[in-house]
């Protein structure tokens, strides 16, 4: 009998091409998304030396993180070094055979979002892209991590990843949320405990109630963050809600295939007694509504609570703390309901599907923003925006005096238009709030979307609860 | 990718914790397709303010770390994106090595694709190196990659990990994706397995 394995040993046992002596493998890759951004030097490679795709049906490419959100968009990029980014994916797409999903297609939308729409992403499936947030995908119960380019060219070449395996570390949320608690909160809190190198050298699980609970999309939005507390990938097992979102999408398996799959996919859980290198536990009540105050995605509060000052912490963080606060334009003490904000962005990877949504129209309906209010929601996906106008939430966000956009991801890393200005201050349900993320000088907030929704109507940082309570 | 064997250089003190790929390289510089040309760019938004005049006392405006070859950097550094331009903005600059208690895993893999040395110490092992660094003058850091070592300008050695393979592909500035080529037969045979126990995939 063999030793009781976690989720993790399970794909990853199933994945190994080759092991050398000291433990480096080749491990196979499933599936391989693609974007404009850190693949061009990849098919440069590949060109330079001759090589092809080795497995073209399993590469996936959209473009999204230069993609302007406005319209016309799909005839003409302004700004030329973005252009030119875009084109090469077209180029490179159709040179080597993969499959594509162009800015003029419906089903464009951020790399993240379009993957498990389409059900290319599966439960067991070893899934990469030249982008950190592929951790996403895990959500599914697949392995899914960020490469740099140099992996990507390997990938592209070779379908597999030299790779070491991680450590394993449980996270379980216990018990049920509390009413404006939402996934954004779960993920944000595991970061403030853990702190941004709590994770390295770890594949985390989540597990326990609170995440049993969660929708997929929730779960696409702890997994999604995995990556800002170190680990390499974060997962969670595939359960009834997985495959009853996977059944029908359009790659998804059929038939036959389909009842094949769901008895691989019923083994893909943790054994009893297998064996964590690291376990962290919340109780699900303990998480508040939380925003964060500083430029390190482990800079996070309960809304409740006030700014802390450098002399809080210790070691380093002292010194990054200060640094912070003179970045943010915070003061220790003030209450960070008291930060006023200029801007509100509800979308990215991390909060752009349709339930994110949902979330920040059930606070905007009937209400208007702030005035002098810049507020843009960018959904995650052409899909996902097509079904918000469908019900009614799109009308929701334009009589509140947001703008619609078009989908990608935008002013989470403003590499398009979609940005900051120096000092300018936004609510952002995205997932980073390093200096200039948004924009040189720009100051992020990160949040859940209904806590975005709530202050775009305050003006400032708002305990969504307030505004819960009002609607009841 | 250029062989790595040992670095005798300036070494930059940058003592801040969470150094994250956006300082490193900030975005608007991702548009490029090409991999050269981003080391005047490295750390932009510290380095120059927004008129593109450079800020003084950042520490490679300064001498003699213009010159840098290695930075000793506080904890966790390169976390965030995948970039790789972030180590190909280093390298650009001329950095071969950085040295901290902790790096983000996908930061440190690239490093390693890109001939560039990430080590990693222990806290006081990097402290007496950051002291080193920030000498400034001559004081020159050795970084010995065969030995495993890092040696002060005044010769205190500090012996570090490496993987092996990771070790022979930058001692000998090996590209990994032909050796793995070499094993196209074992991923056939995976493959044509996988086919069977995995259909759907």
């Amino acid at each position: 009998m063999t030793a009781p394995r976690t989720l993790y040993d399970k794909i990853w046992d199933d994945h190994v091409v080759h092991q050398a002596e000291d433990g480096t493998c080749l491990l196979y890759i499933d599936r391989h998304l693609v974007h404009e951004v850190t693949s061009p030097q990849a098919f440069e490679g590949l060109r330079m030396t001759g090589r092809k795709v080795r497995a073209p049906e399993k590469t996936i490419a959209v473009p999204d993180h230069n993609v302007p959100t406005t319209p016309g968009r799909d005839t003409h990029i302004d700004n030329e070094e973005s252009r030119i980014q875009v084109e090469a994916l077209d180029k490179n797409a159709r040179d080597f055979g993969i499959n594509y999903y162009p800015v003029s297609d419906i089903r464009q939308g951020i790399v993240h979002i379009v993957g498990p729409e389409q059900g290319w992403t599966l439960p067991g499936m070893t899934v990469v892209c030249g982008d950190s947030h592929t951790a996403t995908h895990g959500a599914f119960g697949s392995l899914a991590h960020g490469i740099g380019t140099s992996e990507v060219e390997h990938v592209l070449a070779t379908q597999t990843l030299i790779q070491k395996k991680s450590k394993n570390m449980k996270v379980e949320i216990t018990g049920k949320l509390r009413p404006g608690v939402t996934a954004k909160d779960i993920t944000l809190s595991v970061i403030g405990a853990t702190g941004t190198a709590g994770g390295t050298g770890y594949v985390i699980e989540y597990c326990g109630e609170a995440i049993r609970d969660l929708s997929m999309e929730g779960r696409m939005t702890v997994c999604n963050m995995a990556i800002e507390g170190g680990a390499r990938a974060g997962l969670i097992a595939p359960d009834e809600k997985t495959f009853e979102y996977i059944k029908g999408r359009p790659h998804a398996p059929k038939g036959a295939a389909w009842e094949a799959a769901m008895t691989y996919w019923k083994s893909l859980f943790t054994d009893e007694g297998a064996h964590f290198d690291k376990v962290v536990v919340l109780k699900g009540e303990d998480i508040a509504p939380v925003v964060t105050w500083g430029t390190s995605p482990e800079d996070v509060l309960p809304i409740t609570g006030t700014v802390p000052a450098p002399e809080d912490f210790t070691g380093g963080k002292v010194e990054a703390a200060r640094r912070s606060l003179e970045y943010m334009g915070l003061t220790p003490g003030m209450k960070l309901s008291d930060i006023k904000i200029d801007t509100v962005f509800i979308g990215s990877c991390t909060n752009g599907r349709i339930e994110d949504l949902r979330a920040a129209a059930a606070i905007l309906k009937g209400k208007k923003i702030k005035p002098g209010m810049r507020a843009m929601v960018v959904p995650g996906s052409g899909l996902v925006r097509a079904q918000a106008e469908e019900e009614g939430l799109a009308q929701i966000f334009i009589d509140a005096g947001f703008e619609w956009r078009l989908a990608g991801c935008s002013m989470c890393l403003a590499m398009n238009p979609d940005q900051l200005s120096p000092g300018e201050r936004c609510a952002a349900t995205s997932n980073r709030n390093f200096e200039g993320r948004q924009g040189r000088g720009g100051r992020t907030h990160l949040l859940s979307p209904a806590m975005a929704a709530a202050a775009a109507v305050t003006g400032h940082l708002t305990d969504v609860r307030e505004m819960m309570a009002e609607t009841v | 990718m250029d062989k790595f064997t040992t670095i005798t250089g300036i070494a930059a003190p940058m003592p801040l914790v969470n150094i994250d790929t956006d300082m490193i390289i900030p975005k608007q510089f991702l548009k490029t397709i090409q991999r050269s040309g981003l080391g005047k760019n490295l750390f932009d938004e510290m380095r120059y303010t927004q008129d593109g005049a450079e800020i003084a006392d950042f520490v490679l405006n300064r001498e003699p770390y213009r010159k840098a070859e290695i930075i000793v950097a506080g904890d966790n550094f390169g976390c965030g994106s995948s970039r790789e331009h972030a180590p190909w903005a280093l390298l650009d600059f001329g950095i071969r090595c950085v040295i901290s208690t902790s790096f983000a895993d996908i930061f440190f893999n690239n490093c390693f694709k890109n001939g560039i040395l990430p080590i990693v110490l222990p806290q006081e092992a990097v402290a007496v190196l950051m002291e080193d660094a920030q000498k400034g003058g001559n004081a020159r850091m050795i970084v010995d990659l065969e030995a495993q070592t890092v040696t002060t300008s005044e010769g205190q050695s500090f012996g570090f990990e490496v993987d092996p393979f990771r070790k022979h592909c930058l001692l000998n500035g090996l590209d990994d994706i032909g050796l793995t080529l070499e094993k196209a037969a074992s991923i056939d045979t995976f493959e044509a397995r996988a086919g069977l126990l995995r259909p759907w995939v």
